[in-house]
């Protein structure tokens, strides 16, 4: 089959117009005919329920969480990037579209990102109605800051909470809803199978967390938004309860899975303490702005920080990249990060860290406005390390953040499943092989506030209304009674492993082999493991309790059950993968100093994978990226 | 370090709760509280026994999914931390360490340290937003926000939600958690049109669900792990006196 990404026609500047004129509205007496499951409450599913629901369609929104206001978009700290152009430093739309198409390293499809860009004003516009509270100027006109990736200021910002802010906006916006009765939450509540009827998804099976009782929704148009599957790296900068279940279900079900091995790697984590290590933590990009990235210039160095002379530090970023320096993007700084530790260059306990380092900039502008701009930073540094940071420098390694792939979507957010929208952090749409900083949180509120709420239209008027599948249909028995067996299954094995140890088992193999460096080899040895590893799983996992009830074990179980599936696709997408691209780093394709090379005769495409059943090779299909408005060149920042 | 834990365990909302002890050998500084439950979990597990349930999910404090009762504290020891960023340097060899969960009549416990808070969404359902319909916004900067006022209602914005406040509140009162919310809003120009009824509406709905009342004990700014002040309760009550007095009866009808 071809895949069909339904660009509309014309100039690059005119398609999003063209295109919400060329598609059929949706009468609005019929839209409270149509019901649309939402899958997520971060910001695209929570912006999305909220506003389909205004729009007067019936709206059932999900979550794992206890309220839809915990999804983990909140822990995104540092911004919202916007073509404002309010600094007057240059920017434009066009711009913010160039380099979100250079900063995902010409993987990316130019007329989705033109989209995002163009509807990135209206966000800010939207947001500020909404109540939140962005930084501000003395005059009263709203602050913007700078962030990797760009030369101009584009970035809003709420603090270091920029994220909990816009979730809580578009969480009001969903509360007001769901008091109006447009929209009815379930909270505690977790996908476990996609329904698919003739062809079409129509519908989920959720099983309620505290009641253990699994049931089926029915719908006109299912959509998910349910985050990325960084956690398939076990450590990891997302919440413990991020999972790819909802996506893989989808997957499984016929969905295609695009690009699975682009996952981004962040520079600026705080490094592993040990063993016990549950979860890693990112201390904000922004941080770069003022502090300076730098590891002793002889391996083995012994000395404190302050003791070494300027002379014997190596800025690396600086060096390397003199025009963006601290603030080249995060693919670039975390490979960077990771070869000078690899040279044994690396400072802190187990040498897996460099300094970031903010003495210039306090002796600048004072300690004052480091605090003012980055205290709370410098706090959570300390309560976590239990070192304080302005004393030492901060220690800081890359860590697993956000991943580009996804389920593959069509212009519309459909994916290649009719009736299955996908959106925000689950598709892959917009931000190729690597996601500048400050985008992901533009793109969950573009996809959720100014996109789907047009685009569901074109799917929906297709649908004669009154016509949905009720919950007896046998599809949604069908999958409740896979639900229910694979619960069982879990439960019944009885083995000695908990669910845990299979987890980071699994972590360790994706980072070594599938992480910021990948190989042939390396790839094969993955793809050899993650099927060992998987195979033992089913053999030997210990799952306590029974599915009738609040059972977190239980719940971990299902979504490690996935990850072991899913990491599998990944590892085999960069081995065939055979360029470097964004944060797709194989080590066979590099430059002479380092850099990701890739081929763009052979694989300016992008790989959505089908399921082919278990033990089967996925197939793929390949969808070619074309480049009509941005040269394709090799990205440099130096 | 050792050092014990004494944990409530109850199996589901209607069984009768007890507190059970566990012995913990090899507690590190650097492992956070919830690391140090993780790892008893794992042994309870291999054992047979029923792991301990506990609401959590970002791990770096800003979800607000994790709170119990530390030690008699909601969130622990440590000012500003919750129970996920508490580290176990804050603890010496041979304590006993007691986790409860958080207690109050619109809390009813799920199971273990797990509670029920979703009394806390319908307070902000009654009230607690601007409506706005997507896209109606004007240009952001046709807003202007005077830089102290947008600083103050994010001081108020920085709420979790996590219910330590109520949990610490002596009455069980979710003042500081609502007065947060209308003081987010009723700070900003935007919030200006709906102020009355929100105040209204909200608290309103806090005593049909079961909340105590004020009676200013400050339990609430104590524990609050962001740092929501007792100013802003203050803020509530103006808010609502006033909002008593001039609200029309069918403002506060209609949403």
């Amino acid at each position: 089959m071809t895949l069909d990404a339904k660009i509309p026609s014309g100039p690059i500047e005119k398609k999003w117009e063209k295109h919400r004129f060329d598609m059929k509205l949706v009468n609005p007496s019929n839209k409270r005919k149509y019901k649309v499951i939402v899958v997520g409450t971060g910001l695209a599913g929570g912006a999305a329920a909220a506003s389909l629901g205004q729009l007067g369609y019936e709206v059932e929104a999900f979550c794992y969480q206890d309220s839809a206001r915990r999804a983990h978009s909140i822990a995104a700290q540092g911004g919202i990037n916007a073509a404002k152009n309010y600094q007057n430093d240059g920017d434009s739309i066009f711009r913010l579209f160039y380099d979100t198409v250079k900063g995902g390293d010409f993987r990316s499809r130019e007329a989705n990102v033109y989209r995002l860009a163009e509807v990135s004003n209206a966000i800010i516009d939207q947001c500020v109605a909404l109540g939140v509270p962005f930084a501000r100027e003395y005059s009263g006109y709203l602050a913007n800051r700078s962030f990797g990736g760009a030369q101009v200021s584009r970035t809003f910002y709420a603090r270091g909470q920029t994220g909990q802010q816009l979730l809580l906006g578009a969480y009001a916006a969903l509360s007001r809803e769901v008091a109006l009765g447009s929209v009815k939450m379930y909270p505690r509540h977790e996908m476990l199978e996609l329904v698919v009827i003739d062809g079409h998804a129509k519908g989920i099976v959720v099983r309620d967390m505290v009641t253990g009782k699994v049931s089926s929704h029915a719908a006109d148009t299912v959509l998910l938004a349910t985050g990325g599957y960084g956690n398939v790296f076990y450590l990891s900068t997302n919440a413990k309860g991020c999972n790819t279940t909802a996506i893989w279900r989808a997957h499984r079900k016929g969905a295609f899975f695009a690009n699975p091995c682009y996952t981004q790697i962040h520079p600026t984590c705080i490094p592993v303490a040990g063993e016990h290590q549950s979860k890693l933590t990112l201390m904000s990009e922004s941080l770069r702005n003022d502090g300076r990235v730098w590891v002793p210039k002889k391996a083995g160095e012994q000395r404190k920080p302050w003791e070494i002379p300027e002379d014997d530090r190596d800025y690396y970023l600086e060096r390397k990249y003199p025009s963006y320096g601290n603030l080249a993007p995060r693919d670039i700084s975390s490979r960077a990060a990771k070869q000078v530790c690899d040279e044994g260059r690396g400072v802190g306990p187990g040498g897996r860290g460099v300094y970031l380092d903010f003495t210039d900039s306090i002796s600048r502008l004072g300690k004052g406005v480091i605090e003012a701009r980055y205290g709370n930073l410098f706090e959570m540094y300390e309560r976590i390390t239990g070192e304080d940071p302005w004393k030492w420098p901060m220690r800081i390694y890359p860590a697993m953040h956000y991943t580009m792939g996804g389920l593959w979507v069509d212009y519309n957010l459909m994916s290649n499943l009719p009736g299955l929208h996908v959106l925000g952090e689950a598709n892959f749409s917009d931000h190729g092989a690597n996601r500048l900083g400050a985008s992901a949180l533009m793109q969950g509120l573009a996809d959720g506030y100014f996109v789907i709420p047009y685009t569901i239209a074109d799917y929906l008027t297709k649908v004669k209304p009154g016509t949905r599948a009720g919950v007896d249909h046998p599809a949604f028995k069908e999958a409740e009674a896979e639900v229910a067996g694979r619960m069982k299954k879990l439960l019944s094995i009885g083995g000695t492993k908990t669910v845990d140890e299979f987890h980071k088992e699994l972590g360790q193999v994706m980072w070594e082999f599938v992480g910021m460096g990948r190989n042939e080899a390396g790839l094969k040895t993955a793809l050899q493991k993650i099927p060992q590893i998987r195979e033992r799983f089913w053999k030997e996992v210990l799952v306590p309790g029974s599915g009738a009830d609040f059972n977190q074990e239980l719940e971990k179980a299902g979504r490690v059950a996935d990850f072991l599936e899913m990491g599998e696709l990944l590892a085999y997408d960069a081995l065939m993968r055979d360029e470097s691209c964004g944060a797709h780093f194989r080590e066979e394709h590099q430059t002479p100093d380092g850099e990701a090379m890739r081929d763009d005769e052979k694989y300016a495409y992008v790989a959505a994978w089908e399921f082919k059943g278990e033990g089967k090779a996925p197939e793929l299909h390949k969808e070619a990226l074309e480049f009509e408005n941005v040269h394709l060149a090799q990205r440099s920042y130096k | 370090m050792k050092l014990t834990l004494k944990i409530w365990r109850q199996e589901s909302p209607s069984a009768k709760g007890r507190l059970v002890a566990y012995p913990m050998d090899h507690v590190e500084g650097d492992m956070s509280f919830l690391e140090l439950l993780d790892i008893l979990n794992q042994s309870l597990i291999k054992k047979g026994e029923a792991p301990v349930a506990f609401d959590h999910d970002c791990r770096e404090g800003i979800c607000g999914s994790c709170g119990f009762m530390i030690s008699g504290i909601a969130h622990g020891p440590q000012k500003l931390t919750t129970t996920c960023q508490l580290f176990m340097r804050q603890f010496k060899d041979g304590d006993t360490i007691v986790a409860e969960p958080f207690r109050s009549k619109a809390f009813p416990v799920i199971k273990d340290l797990v509670v029920d808070r979703s009394a806390l969404d319908k307070i902000v359902q009654a009230g607690g937003f601007i409506s706005a319909r997507t896209g109606s916004g004007p240009d952001a900067n046709a807003i202007l926000i005077p830089k102290e006022k947008a600083d103050k209602s994010m001081d108020a914005a920085a709420c979790i939600g996590c219910g330590a406040c109520i949990a610490a509140c002596p009455n069980g009162s979710a003042m500081l958690f609502t007065s947060a919310k209308i003081s987010h809003l009723g700070l900003l120009p935007q919030g200006q049109t709906e102020r009355h009824q929100r105040a209204l509406r909200m608290v309103s709905k806090m005593e049909e669900l079961g909340f105590g009342a004020c009676s200013n004990h400050g339990e609430c700014e104590a524990v609050c792990p962001k740092g929501i002040t007792l100013e802003f309760i203050a803020r509530l009550n103006r808010d609502f006196l006033v909002a008593s007095v001039v609200a029309t009866k069918e403002a506060v009808k209609k949403v």
